[in-house]
């Protein structure tokens, strides 16, 4: 038990490496495409926390069911974020955030 | 946590540095494509085959092919373009590691109880026949965010009409 805990914890502190990685990446980039890979980031670093959550509390087979499901949801994003990112470069010529202030509604 | 473990995890806030940290997109989604093969390794030596597979072959392969495609869509910048925003981007993006450095030293002085009791190890069955017999609700869930997908991308590419 305690072993576990132990394998959790030590997990964690790398996982909340990454999880700063994104954060920071999204908060600082003005770059579209560094948004969605921030986020990209993120979404991984979840998706390995769900694992070690799954492996030390014996539940591996949810842990993985859950993941397949996080996994699905991603890529839809992803492909969805890419298509509005590319109709917005089409649009602005730009991937710069800054330039995306013409919002009128 | 066995030394390699350590070296896997390592390798994988290294990686997801490297993403964060290069100018260049393109390296930016290899770096991407490494820390999601890390992850893949990871994964297999904590007993999650099938997520481990999907994790390869989703977010190594698919998603890092939809990257590569956006970018190479996108017209690349100028020489002028790249050093005025290489020098905008070293002081932005140096406090980065210096962050992760810190959290890490804080994370190590917290005191975390080491007697924390974890619930109790339960008897699963496979991850297939949960995801097919018990969670059925979530492969619902699936096809429908997958069809909201194609219809977003149906959407977005769709040609206008010519008057």
């Amino acid at each position: 038990m305690i072993a576990d805990w132990q394998l959790f914890t030590g997990f964690a502190f790398f996982i909340i490496m990454v999880l700063i990685a994104g954060l920071y990446c999204i908060l600082v980039t003005r770059n579209l495409m560094r948004v969605v890979i921030g986020l990209e980031l993120l979404t991984k670093a979840v998706t390995l926390l769900i694992i070690i959550a799954g492996y030390v509390t014996g539940r591996i087979a949810l842990a993985q069911s859950l993941v397949i499901t996080l996994i699905i949801i991603e890529v839809v994003v992803i492909a969805v974020a890419s298509g509005v990112i590319l109709s917005i470069y089409r649009h602005n010529e730009s991937l710069a955030v800054s330039n995306l202030d013409s919002l009128k509604g | 946590m066995t030394i390699i473990d350590i070296i896997l995890l390592t390798a994988m806030v290294m990686a997801a540095l490297w993403t964060v940290m290069t100018r260049s997109l393109l390296k930016s989604t290899i770096g991407l494509a490494f820390t999601s093969a890390i992850i893949t390794i990871i994964m297999f030596r904590l007993d999650s085959p099938l997520a481990a597979v999907f994790e390869l072959s989703v977010c190594t392969g698919l998603i890092t092919a939809v990257f590569i495609s956006t970018i190479s869509l996108v017209r690349p910048l100028t020489h002028k373009q790249i050093i005025q925003l290489s020098k905008d981007r070293i002081k932005r993006f140096w406090y980065l590691p210096a962050i992760v450095i810190i959290v890490g030293i804080a994370l190590m002085c917290l005191k975390i109880p080491a007697d924390f009791k974890m619930p109790a190890k339960l008897a699963q069955g496979d991850a297939r026949n949960l995801l097919w017999n018990s969670r059925q609700l979530d492969l619902f869930g699936q096809i429908v965010v997958l069809l909201a997908g194609v219809f977003g991308i149906v959407l977005l590419f769709k040609e206008t009409k010519k008057k």
